[in-house]
């Protein structure tokens, strides 16, 4: 089976549509909405705040802890039932790991800041959408970073290299690899690197070169949408 | 909140005034949108002041309770989201999340709005067992009346999936949706000291002496209610509160009527 | 080659370019990366002669030795009252600092300050650990009776303050409310219901606009149509 046209009529290195929001929630120290396709994801940033129980304290810095999760609607089949599931726990783990390397909380010794991602509608990508959502609202928050982070899935799909997978594209019925990755724009590097399927060396770097392009695009409508927001006020 | 922090509360209801300038019975801005998310066989997005919910609805087919074979069940549960307000901590369902579920779901079962018998597919086989979860975006406050009118507006939206015997096709909507005789609007009236609001913000939650909570289907039937906080009320106030959630329940449809 | 990427006073975001080439000098909110200066915060770029910094729009209190604050008070126990600093620290007020009056030993410490009550406090001390100790010794320092609080954007502080206190002095005198500013963001605001929404109102909107140019005179007469 051959993949020569996507069901959507994107271009094969094509994203979908992004709309992203920041400040949305206004009780949280920063927030974010970022929506590509029709995976929507929320995130708000408390803190940095007191760490309890207290053998989580780091003395040297602060700690970021990372919480993804799904509504009980936001799924493509069943309800999702609520409260954290295997794969909830492993993406708020990868979720963190693909942060905290632009985070700089050494000021806050001993305190935590808190990340709450849920995605309202998923249509694939959402740990990449909840990342880039997250990136947009620590910034919100105020917290040193030396970069944002960009996030989308790559992948290849029979012969044919793909960015920013939908579930249909997931859900091929031939050779698929998804491949969701993190980005530290300014330096290239990568933060979150996982992949489901099965792929050679040579198509895998292929693949990265193409989502470290695209996901230049997605950190430009996230610096964006940050200016924005107060060139608004402004007015 | 200390004493001093309440009575400078009080000196503005005495004044007929709120923190936020409202009048003591006067709503915060409503607004709303059905069909957002499609994941969802119904949804809907509901926003008062700052305070923001999404409410979802996901049928599933299941065998009946042997009790009462030919009918379907309905189930609400309101999440209360750590990304929503500094107060909510990660964690299974505490009290208030119990309480404003229970709530909000008995003011629709009881109102009798679902007909659980048209859920029916094969008596004693199987049902249609609808779920309705809302999400808080935003707390600032009146979390159980924006929940249930979320609650009700996703029902609204939400249009049966596909099936092909047990198994449900939620990639395909058909266009039957589900008859709701009426609207079940959840209206709580606060009493502070000897005021009665509606609406309130956390600053007036965190200081309330009574609360009662009066779900109406129309404008003679009440269909549930929930007394809340640490004072008594008596006979007076209880039919004060009655009367004004009437009168907020009606304006409320009105908005929702008029789209 | 050296250069400005971006203009002065312009809205930057974490990992922005600010400048290429080495005669400018990264200082708050920025850093250096070979040829760069990046931006670590989001907030408004400034220039002064060849240092780069950045006002931050936005970030939690960071307690600092001196500042004077509105704290609020969450325990009480034998020697001291415990206080939420609207920071990830908690403070410390011992008795000994808590007030000038005698104190018996084992007194009922809630006559003094009860749990839930605002304090115009200083910080006395900061230990690396982040432990933080108070003063109610010193001019202005006080219990703060009735009123209510709202929270405020850290960093938007000095703007509500103003040169000189000039800001709050005007919205104080324009509202005829009672105004404490705490340097951790928490403002206590006590007036005539109309008159403290008028204020509430001036100080969001100095938050919204902290980054404008004209902004005191924008908020005056923001205040004075408002009065009309």
């Amino acid at each position: 089976m051959a993949y020569k046209k996507r069901s959507d009529g994107r271009k094969f290195d094509e994203l979908r549509p992004i709309e992203a929001k920041l400040g949305v929630i206004a009780r949280a120290d920063g927030s974010a909405y970022f929506k590509i396709g029709n995976t929507e994801a929320y995130a708000a940033v408390y803190g940095p705040r007191d760490l309890y129980p207290r053998f989580l304290q780091n003395p040297e810095k602060g700690v970021l802890r990372c919480s993804y999760g799904m509504m009980a609607f936001a799924g493509s089949g069943d309800r999702v039932r609520p409260g954290p599931s295997r794969r909830s726990t492993e993406i708020s783990t990868v979720t963190q790991r693909a942060l905290s390397p632009v985070i700089d909380l050494d000021e806050f010794p001993n305190a935590v800041v808190d990340v709450y991602i849920q995605l309202s509608q998923t249509d694939a990508g959402s740990r990449c959408a909840g990342i880039c959502a997250a990136s947009m609202a620590l910034a919100d928050a105020g917290i040193v970073m030396k970069d944002m982070v960009a996030a989308v899935a790559v992948g290849k799909i029979d012969k044919t290299m793909i960015v920013d997978l939908d579930y249909e594209e997931e859900a091929f019925e031939g050779e698929v690899a998804d491949i969701p990755i993190a980005i530290i724009p300014s330096s290239g590097e990568y933060t979150l690197l996982q992949m489901d399927g099965r792929i050679e060396k040579e198509d895998l770097m292929k693949a990265l070169e193409l989502g470290k392009e695209v996901c230049k695009k997605i950190v430009k409508i996230q610096r964006e949408t940050i200016r924005e927001n107060f060139k608004r006020s402004e007015k | 909140m200390n004493h001093s922090r309440k009575s400078h509360i009080i000196e503005y209801l005495n004044k007929d005034t709120r923190y936020d300038g409202r009048k003591l019975l006067e709503f915060r801005k409503f607004e709303f949108k059905q069909g957002i998310i499609k994941t969802a066989e119904g949804s809907a997005w509901v926003r008062l002041g700052d305070t923001e919910v999404i409410a979802g609805v996901k049928f599933e087919l299941g065998q009946p309770y042997p009790d009462i074979p030919e009918e379907g069940t309905m189930m609400v549960n309101v999440e209360l989201l750590p990304l929503s307000s500094p107060e909510f901590e990660p964690g299974p369902p505490g009290e208030w999340a119990v309480e404003v579920s229970r709530v909000v779901d008995r003011g629709i079962r009881e109102s009798k709005v679902i007909d659980t018998r048209s859920l029916c597919v094969e008596k004693g086989k199987l049902v249609w067992n609808i779920l309705i979860d809302i999400c808080p975006i935003n707390e600032a406050g009146n979390l159980l009346d924006v929940s249930g009118i979320a609650a009700y507006l996703a029902l609204e939206d939400a249009k049966f999936p596909d099936r092909e015997d047990d198994k449900v096709d939620y990639k395909k909507l058909t266009n039957k949706k589900l008859k709701l005789s009426g609207m079940p609007i959840p209206i709580s009236v606060l009493k502070i000291g000897d005021k009665l609001i509606v609406d309130p913000i956390p600053e007036e939650e965190s200081i309330l002496d009574a609360r009662l909570t009066v779900c109406t289907l129309n404008d003679k039937i009440i269909s549930a209610l929930q007394k809340g906080g640490g004072v008594p009320l008596n006979d007076k106030d209880i039919s004060e509160m009655i009367d004004i959630a009437f009168k907020k329940a009606k304006e409320i449809r009105l908005k929702i009527n008029k789209g | 080659m050296t250069k400005l990427m971006i203009k002065e006073r312009e809205v930057v975001v974490p990992g922005d370019i600010i400048a290429e080439g080495m005669n400018y000098l990264p200082s708050t909110g920025t850093y250096r990366q070979g040829q760069h200066i990046m931006a670590s915060r989001m907030g408004i770029m400034r220039l002064e002669g060849k240092v780069v910094k950045i006002i931050p729009l936005a970030g939690k209190y960071l307690p600092r030795r001196g500042d004077v604050i509105i704290g609020k008070i969450i325990d009480v126990n034998i020697m001291a009252w415990r206080v939420e600093t609207n920071s990830a620290y908690s403070a410390m007020l011992s008795v000994k600092d808590g007030t000038s009056s005698f104190v018996r030993r084992g007194a009922d410490l809630t006559r003094i300050y009860a749990i839930g009550d605002y304090i115009i406090t200083k910080i006395i001390n900061v230990t690396s650990q982040k432990l933080v100790d108070l003063t109610m010794r010193g001019p202005g320092l006080k219990k703060l009776d009735g009123g209510r609080i709202i929270k405020v954007t850290p960093t938007k502080v000095p703007r509500i303050i103003g040169k000189e206190g000039s800001m709050v002095v005007m919205i104080k005198s324009l509202t005829n409310c009672d105004i404490m500013v705490g340097q951790n963001g928490i403002v206590w605001i006590k007036g005539e219901p109309k008159d403290e929404i008028l204020a509430v109102e001036t100080i969001r909107k100095i938050e919204d606009e902290s980054h404008v140019s004209g902004l005191t005179d924008k908020i005056k007469n923001f205040l004075e149509s408002a009065k009309r």
